[in-house]
């Protein structure tokens, strides 16, 4: 049940979702990845694509600025 | 898990902001979930040589000239502003400050996300080119029939 967190407040598209798939993809059943990014393309979209690919979204929240944290499970 | 999506892209044009573009969509695509499949052909196949600079490969004199000529990943020009050859230059330092992927940054990315790539047998052909003048991860070869069988039922586009 490890959690690893990535952040990618500082990337542009693709590499937001590049980043975040390929870390997903490292998760072990029941681990999580916390997600630090930007409002947006990648807040819009992150954790849509991490449902529509079988992960639960756990939470979304407002960090600082523009700055959320998205907490998924696989 | 949903159905999965699938993209097939021509890679035609050897042009650094041209294949960009390729790598971009692909690993985007890649990224939320899609198939992706490149088709590399004609000046497209200069991206997934093993020897990015410029070298000799072909088959007999005049290929291996328009090798040289044609070059790979590290040389790719410009489609425009290209000042002979300082434009990629150009580009990459920016996208570097932007905190932009480079090309070479888009490839690793690809190949991390298990993008097929395909090689056109017929350009190889003509080129003079073989598989192995490729870096390893070009899954296979070949021709139009193949490529629209592997493309049915999913988006494609031409670049």
């Amino acid at each position: 049940m490890a959690t690893k967190v990535l952040d990618i407040t500082k990337e542009h598209c693709p590499m937001t979702f590049v980043k975040t798939k390929i870390e997903l993809s490292k998760l072990q059943a029941g681990d999580t990845l916390e997600v630090l990014l930007s409002e947006g393309e990648p807040l819009d979209n992150v954790p849509r694509n991490a449902i529509d690919q079988g992960y639960d979204v756990i939470s979304v929240e407002h960090v600082e600025g523009t700055t959320h944290k998205v907490i998924i499970k696989k | 898990m949903a159905e999965v999506k699938k993209l097939s892209i021509i890679a035609f044009s050897g042009d650094f902001d041209k294949l960009t573009a390729v790598f971009t969509l692909g690993t985007g695509a890649a990224a939320v979930g899609y198939e992706v499949n490149i088709f590399f052909t004609f000046w497209g196949l200069d991206a997934i040589k093993q020897k990015q600079g410029r070298s000799f490969t072909g088959g007999n004199w005049l290929t291996k000239i328009f090798g040289f000529m044609m070059g790979g990943l590290k040389v790719a020009p410009t489609s425009r502003f290209n000042f002979l050859g300082a434009g990629p230059k150009i580009f990459r330092h920016l996208m570097r400050k932007k905190n932009v992927a480079t090309l070479e940054e888009l490839v690793e990315a690809a190949k991390a996300l298990g993008i097929n790539f395909y090689a056109c047998e017929m350009a190889m052909h003509v080129l003079g080119l073989e598989k192995d003048d490729f870096i390893p991860e070009v899954k296979d070869v070949l021709g139009v029939a193949s490529f629209l069988k592997l493309s049915e039922g999913g988006e494609t586009l031409f670049i």
